[in-house]
C-alpha cells in the first residue's frame, strides 16, 4: 500500500527526521529585507533542498528565479534536474531547507491558494463528467467553496466558456475516458484556469502528447494567456516549446540544480506554428541546446574513474 | 474494387446465443447436480456417507419449516455481523489509509489479528456474552473486517500524488482529499472487499453456532450430523450457500449501479 515505507515508519517513526540546512551556504535573512517591496511577481532567492533518505539527493542549490506579474517563464533542464522540485517550492507544497520564495510580495510559507496547476498526466476525476472535473476547484477554494450554491450558474458559465476557449464543446456531460488524452489535457488545463488563478504552474504538460496534438495546445494556451494575462511557469524538457511559449527562458544546470542562463524571447505574439520555422527562433533554441548539454549527466565513466580514484 | 466483406469472421465468444450468458450458471448447476445423482446411484453410496441430490432436494422441502427457522437465525446474525464490519472497516480503512502513524501503528496489528484462527475466539467470546446471537455476529464481524480495511485503504492510498497536489495547491485540506477524492475512488475496491466480507461472514456465523448456539443453520447442522441424518447436513450447506449467493449478488448490483464510472463501456453487459 505505501510500498515499503510504511515499514520503515514503524521501525522509526520520527527518528529519521532530517536536518535540515546542512547542504546550503545562502544567507537567507539579508534576502528577504532585499525582496520586500520589489516588482516581481515570483521572486526565489538562493532556494536549496535536498530529499530523500538523510537528504541524499540534493535537488536544489542557491536558485534564483523571478518572474513578473503577467509573465510567462519557462524553465529547462536535463532530466531530474529539480525542475519538478522547483514547482512544488513555488506552489509552497514543500518548504525549502533555505532561502526564500516570495509571490506576490509575501514570503510562501504554506501551500498558495491563487494557483492553478496542470501536470504531465490529466489526473481527471473518473467518477466525475467533464465539467465536474473544471468545477471541481470551485468546491475547494477558500473564496469559493461556501458561496458555491449561489453561484453555481455563474460558475458553470466560466467553465462552459473555458471549455470553449480549449475548442472543447458538446463535452461537459461525458466523462474523461471518453475522451482522447489530448482533450483530457485540455481539459485539465480547464481545472487549472477556471478558478482565475494568479499563477498558473505547468508541469510538462504536453509531454505524453503526440506532435500535432501539442502544437495545437501550445496555441490554445498561448491564446488563453493572451486573454487572461495570468503569470505562468512552464517547466518542460522541450526547447521548442519553451521558446515557443515563453517570454524567458531559464536554463537549469544538472542536480543540484540552479539557473545557469536566461533569455528573453523577443518575438512577437501571438506566435504561430510557422514562427518555430524563422531563424531567430531557431537560433534561440539551439543556443539553449548548447547550453543544456554540458549540463547532461556526466560521462558515466568518468564518474567511475573519479570514485576509484 | 474490393468491397469489404460485410461478413465478419466468426468470433467464437460472439457466436454464443445472447441467452446462453445468463442461463450458464444454471447448465452448469444443472450438470454437476446430475453427475453427483448418477454417481450416488452407480457406486450405490448409502445416504449417510453422500446423499443424493434428490435426497437433498426433498429434506429441504419436507423440512422447510425447521430450516428457515435456523436459516433467518444464520441471516439475522450474519447481516448484524456483516454491518458491524462494514462501518468498522470503512473508518478504519479510511484511518488506514489516510494517515501514515495510523497505519503504521495498526497494520501489523490487523495483519496478525487476521491469522488468528477465529475458531479459537467463539469460547472466549461465549464466555463473555453468554451463548447465542452476540457471539455469532461478532464471529461474523471478526471474520469479514479485515478485507474492508485493505481494500479502502488501499483505493486511499494510492491516489496520484500529482492529484493531491493539485487540489492542494487550491487550498485543500485532508478532509477535502478524503472525501472529494480518497472515497470514491476507493468505492471500487471497497464493493469489491464486500463480495468477500460477506460470504467470510456466513463463515463466521455458521462456525459460531455450530459450537455454541440453540438455533441457527450451524446448530442444525451439528446436531444433524450427530443423527446421521447427512442428507440435512447437506441441506443445511445447501442454504447457506444460496444466502452467500443471494447476497453477493445483491452487493454485485448495488457495485455496478455506484461505480459504474470504473467499468469501461465495452466490459459493460
Amino acid at each position: 500500500m505505501f510500498g515499503n515505507n510504511g515499514w520503515e515508519l514503524l521501525l522509526g517513526f520520527g527518528l529519521l527526521r532530517r536536518n535540515s540546512n546542512t547542504a546550503c551556504t545562502q544567507d537567507v535573512v539579508t534576502k528577504v529585507a532585499i525582496m520586500r517591496g520589489e516588482p516581481s511577481f515570483i521572486s526565489i532567492e538562493g532556494v536549496c533542498l535536498s530529499y530523500g533518505r538523510q537528504d541524499s539527493i540534493h535537488a536544489l542549490d542557491g536558485l534564483d528565479l523571478r518572474v513578473e506579474r503577467g509573465g510567462f517563464a519557462a524553465v529547462v533542464g536535463p532530466s531530474g534536474c529539480g525542475k519538478s522540485s522547483l514547482m512544488k517550492l513555488v506552489s509552497g507544497l514543500r518548504a525549502p531547507d533555505a532561502g526564500c520564495i516570495a509571490v506576490d510580495g509575501n514570503e510562501v510559507d504554506g501551500p498558495l491558494k491563487i494557483i492553478g496547476m496542470a501536470f504531465q498526466n490529466p489526473t481527471l476525476l473518473p467518477w466525475r463528467n467533464i465539467l465536474g472535473n473544471v468545477l471541481l476547484p470551485f468546491e475547494v477554494v477558500d473564496e469559493h467553496r461556501y458561496t458555491i450554491r449561489m453561484q453555481r450558474g455563474v460558475n458553470e458559465d466560466k467553465a462552459r466558456a473555458l471549455l470553449h476557449a480549449v475548442g472543447l464543446d458538446d463535452v461537459e456531460r461525458r466523462f474523461p475516458w471518453q475522451l482522447s488524452g489530448g482533450m483530457q489535457q485540455r481539459v485539465s488545463l480547464c481545472r487549472a484556469l477556471v478558478h482565475e488563478p494568479a499563477l498558473l504552474l505547468l508541469d510538462e504538460p504536453f509531454g505524453a502528447l503526440d506532435a500535432f496534438t501539442r502544437e495545437e495546445l501550445w496555441d490554445v494556451l498561448q491564446d488563453l494567456w493572451i486573454a487572461r494575462k495570468f503569470t505562468t511557469i512552464l517547466v518542460t524538457h522541450d526547447l521548442r516549446e519553451a521558446v515557443y511559449l515563453a517570454d524567458k527562458v531559464h536554463v537549469m544546470s544538472r542536480r543540484p540544480g540552479r539557473i545557469v542562463a536566461t533569455h528573453d524571447v523577443p518575438i512577437a505574439r501571438p506566435r504561430r506554428t510557422e514562427v518555430a520555422f524563422e531563424t531567430d527562433f531557431i537560433e534561440i533554441v539551439h543556443l539553449l541546446r548548447e547550453q543544456i548539454r554540458p549540463q547532461l549527466s556526466p560521462d558515466p565513466l568518468a564518474v567511475v574513474a573519479r570514485t576509484v580514484s | 474494387m474490393v468491397r469489404p466483406s460485410r461478413n465478419k469472421r466468426p468470433n467464437y465468444f460472439d457466436r454464443a446465443a445472447p441467452w446462453l450468458l445468463p442461463a450458464a450458471p444454471w447448465i452448469i448447476g444443472i450438470l454437476v447436480l446430475v453427475s453427483w445423482q448418477a454417481a450416488c446411484v452407480i457406486f450405490a453410496l448409502p445416504e449417510f456417507i453422500l446423499p443424493r441430490p434428490s435426497e437433498i432436494i426433498a429434506v429441504l422441502i419436507t423440512m422447510a419449516g425447521p430450516i428457515w427457522f435456523h436459516a433467518s437465525e444464520t441471516l439475522l446474525t450474519t447481516s448484524v455481523g456483516f454491518a458491524l464490519s462494514v462501518a468498522f472497516g470503512l473508518l478504519m480503512g479510511i484511518a488506514v489509509g489516510s494517515f501514515r502513524f495510523v497505519y503504521a501503528g495498526f497494520y501489523p496489528l490487523l495483519i496478525g489479528f487476521n491469522s488468528v484462527p477465529k475458531v479459537a475466539l467463539v469460547p472466549i467470546l461465549v464466555v463473555w456474552f453468554g451463548i447465542g446471537r452476540v457471539p455469532a455476529a461478532l464471529t461474523a464481524f471478526l471474520m469479514s473486517f479485515f478485507p474492508i480495511v485493505v481494500n479502502v485503504a488501499t483505493g486511499l492510498a494510492t491516489v496520484e500524488p500529482e492529484l493531491e497536489d493539485v487540489l492542494r495547491s487550491l487550498g485543500a485540506k485532508k478532509r477535502d482529499l478524503i472525501m472529494k477524492v480518497g472515497l470514491p475512488r476507493s468505492l471500487p475496491y471497497f464493493f469489491a472487499s464486500l463480495k468477500i466480507a460477506i460470504t467470510l461472514a456466513f463463515v463466521g456465523s455458521v462456525i459460531s453456532e455450530s459450537i455454541a448456539s440453540s438455533r441457527g443453520i450451524g446448530t442444525l447442522m451439528v446436531r444433524a450430523a450427530s443423527d446421521f441424518r447427512v442428507s440435512l447436513v447437506f441441506a443445511g450447506l445447501v442454504v447457506t450457500a444460496a444466502m452467500g449467493v443471494a447476497m453477493y449478488g445483491g452487493f454485485a448490483l448495488l457495485e455496478r449501479h455506484m461505480t459504474a464510472w470504473a467499468i469501461r463501456p465495452n466490459e459493460r453487459r
